[in-house]
């Protein structure tokens, strides 16, 4: 699992009314719930992105609501990989359901400007910013997770077996 | 080293003797359900897992209630998705226009979720039930479809943050005022992952109203689960509402907690959390001149016959402040007919509110009350985020249905202690 790109950041305590305002709630397309992420928060978002770039949020990301429309606009907005200091727990479990990959690092999360080069390999739990020659280690999930993480998400999880 | 209340509830779920806060574990549940905007996403997810059948048509629910009746084409698209899968799946609670309620204050209704289940629900405010002395809480679609192919759902055994309440709620403070105290007091990730657990002399003085809506916001302060110890209370509200056995869990003598708080109810006062988080919060003696635009009265989290009650003390015989818009939501079709019945609506509509059918719609700004720029409104529910109830520029005041009725009468955010000395 490995991920390099451009970070993004924003504060503390990003909601999921900003990631995904409910105002466009009566849709689940992802395509379509990628065209408003971030847009209440930050209205430059798509402007800024490039696939593949790197989300770096602080405390308490993806408070507020259950919908997984959050996760689902950030990964259809191109994100490959969400690094906060926490991770508030609904956002966190709806991420590996969905197969976002997240990984809560406050180091990385303090450290990491706005478009820095950012590359992660989670397997061997390490962040490393490329732009000032950082590195910040990150602690590996738990097997059970991890095998969610590697079938792609809980739906192919469930198919495969691995977990019911 | 004991367990607390949440993991025995947890441990007798997943068929284990004991649970340690850290643990990943498979639990059967007792209640599955999701709502107009959750469950379409469910029921896809559902199908990409291959799957034909839930597993127990008679514990999963649907309800509409986020933008019904149908606010717009897409809305009523996603109903329908909901609907023709409750039809195909034969399942046994579907509630739709003219039956549905707020979710969370239909399903302890219907006796759907009771003392000792473990629920999960596809949106985040089912922590609710834990008023019940129930496990529940609130996940995403994928869990929700999970949960109805396979009856279960995985989950992280929580440590528990522990509440000693003592004393009893002065007059016009309610369970609202206690909740926004305690969020304001441990902040928006106080109890990030963590159970919530109220006990205590004065937990026992506390209405089975006012104990939902303190679990309903638990998910504010970041918690997994809030859930209140079985009492009698409890045990009068099941005996009216429950239609399966109960099963009652106490947490061990020596159960271990991250923190213990003790908090005095007698000294609580009326408490707002101003914009932009509900950890953001002034009692009212804190409070200068705020006007406002709007009030909001209903929601999962104060949409109760009691949270009625209490705004029509306030507003009844008195007139909303010119310039206020006042929006009084029941929260059931049950509760609606007897505030009809108790004469709340006329008094409502006397005084200048509009009374609607049950909806989620202003609280999540999706509709039935859309702030424009710079608009202030005092509402019941539960989150005041930037955006939440409609332009980014607007703000959000949330308070107890008592406050919010105040408020509209004097029309900036005001003490019902004001309006009615």
């Amino acid at each position: 699992m490995n991920y390099t790109g451009k970070a993004v950041k924003y504060g503390d305590n990003v909601d999921t009314d900003v990631i995904i305002p409910a105002r466009y709630l009566n849709t689940s397309d992802p395509r379509e719930l990628a065209a408003h992420c971030m847009e209440d928060i930050d209205k430059s978002f798509h402007d800024k992105i490039a696939p593949g770039d790197i989300l770096v949020g602080g405390e308490n990301f993806g408070c507020g609501s259950s919908r997984e429309h959050a996760p689902i606009a950030i990964k259809a907005s191109g994100i490959s990989l969400v690094i906060a200091k926490s991770f508030a727990r609904i956002f966190y479990r709806n991420s590996i359901n969905i197969g976002l990959p997240i990984v809560e690092c406050p180091a990385a999360a303090e450290a990491i400007e706005e478009s820095h080069e950012v590359t992660a390999d989670l397997d061997a739990g390490e962040i490393r910013d490329l732009t000032t020659g950082q590195t910040f280690k990150t602690e590996p999930f738990p097997p059970f997770i991890q095998n969610i993480i590697s079938a792609g998400g809980l739906v192919e999880a469930a198919k495969k077996g691995i977990i019911a | 080293m004991g367990m607390t209340m949440s993991q025995k509830i947890l441990a007798a779920h997943a068929g284990l003797e004991r649970v340690e806060a850290g643990q990943l574990i498979l639990c059967a549940l007792d209640r599955i359900h999701g709502n107009d905007i959750t469950s379409p996403v469910a029921i896809r997810e559902f199908k990409k897992m291959g799957f034909e059948k839930v597993a127990n048509p008679d514990r999963v629910t649907l309800i509409m209630d986020h933008f019904v009746p149908n606010k717009d084409i897409k809305a009523a698209q996603q109903c329908k998705c909901c609907r023709d899968f409750a039809n195909e799946q034969e399942l046994e609670s579907f509630f739709d226009v003219g039956r549905m309620g707020i979710e969370h204050a239909l399903i302890p209704e219907e006796g759907l979720v009771v003392t000792g289940d473990v629920a999960i629900g596809a949106d985040s405010h089912t922590c609710t039930y834990g008023a019940l002395g129930a496990f529940s809480t609130g996940v995403g679609s994928t869990d929700m479809a999970f949960g109805m192919a396979t009856g279960k759902a995985w989950f992280k055994v929580p440590s528990a943050l522990k509440f000693v309440l003592t004393g009893a709620l002065p007059k016009y403070v309610s369970g609202k005022d206690l909740i926004l105290h305690i969020i304001g007091k441990i902040g928006v990730d106080g109890a990030r992952y963590k159970s919530m657990e109220f006990t205590g002399p004065g937990a026992r003085t506390l209405s089975m109203p006012d104990r939902l809506t303190v679990c309903n916001m638990a998910i504010e302060a970041g918690a997994k689960n809030g859930i209140f110890e079985v009492d009698d209370v409890t045990l009068a509200y099941e005996a009216e509402h429950a239609k399966r056995e109960l099963r009652v869990f106490k947490a061990d003598e020596d159960a271990v907690y991250d923190a213990t708080y003790e908090i005095d109810l007698t000294k609580l006062r009326p408490t707002v959390a101003f914009p932009h988080l509900p950890e953001n919060t002034h009692t009212v003696d804190e409070i200068g001149e705020v006007k406002i635009d709007q009030v909001v009265i209903g929601s999962c989290t104060n949409g109760l016959f009691k949270d009625m009650k209490e705004a029509d003390e306030i507003l009844k015989g008195r007139k909303v402040a010119r310039n206020v818009r006042a929006i009084i939501i029941p929260a059931t079709q049950d509760i609606y007919l007897k505030c009809l019945e108790a004469g709340f609506i006329r008094d409502f509509i006397e005084a200048g509110c509009v009374v609607s059918t049950p909806t989620c719609g202003p609280c999540l700004g999706g509709y039935m009350g859309i702030l424009a720029e710079g608009e202030r409104c005092v509402s019941t529910t539960n989150r005041n985020f930037v955006g939440r109830m409609g332009h980014v520029d607007s703000e959000v005041y949330l308070a107890s249905p008592a406050t919010a009725a105040a408020s509209a009468v004097l029309g900036r955010v005001a003490s019902a202690e004001e309006v009615m000395k």
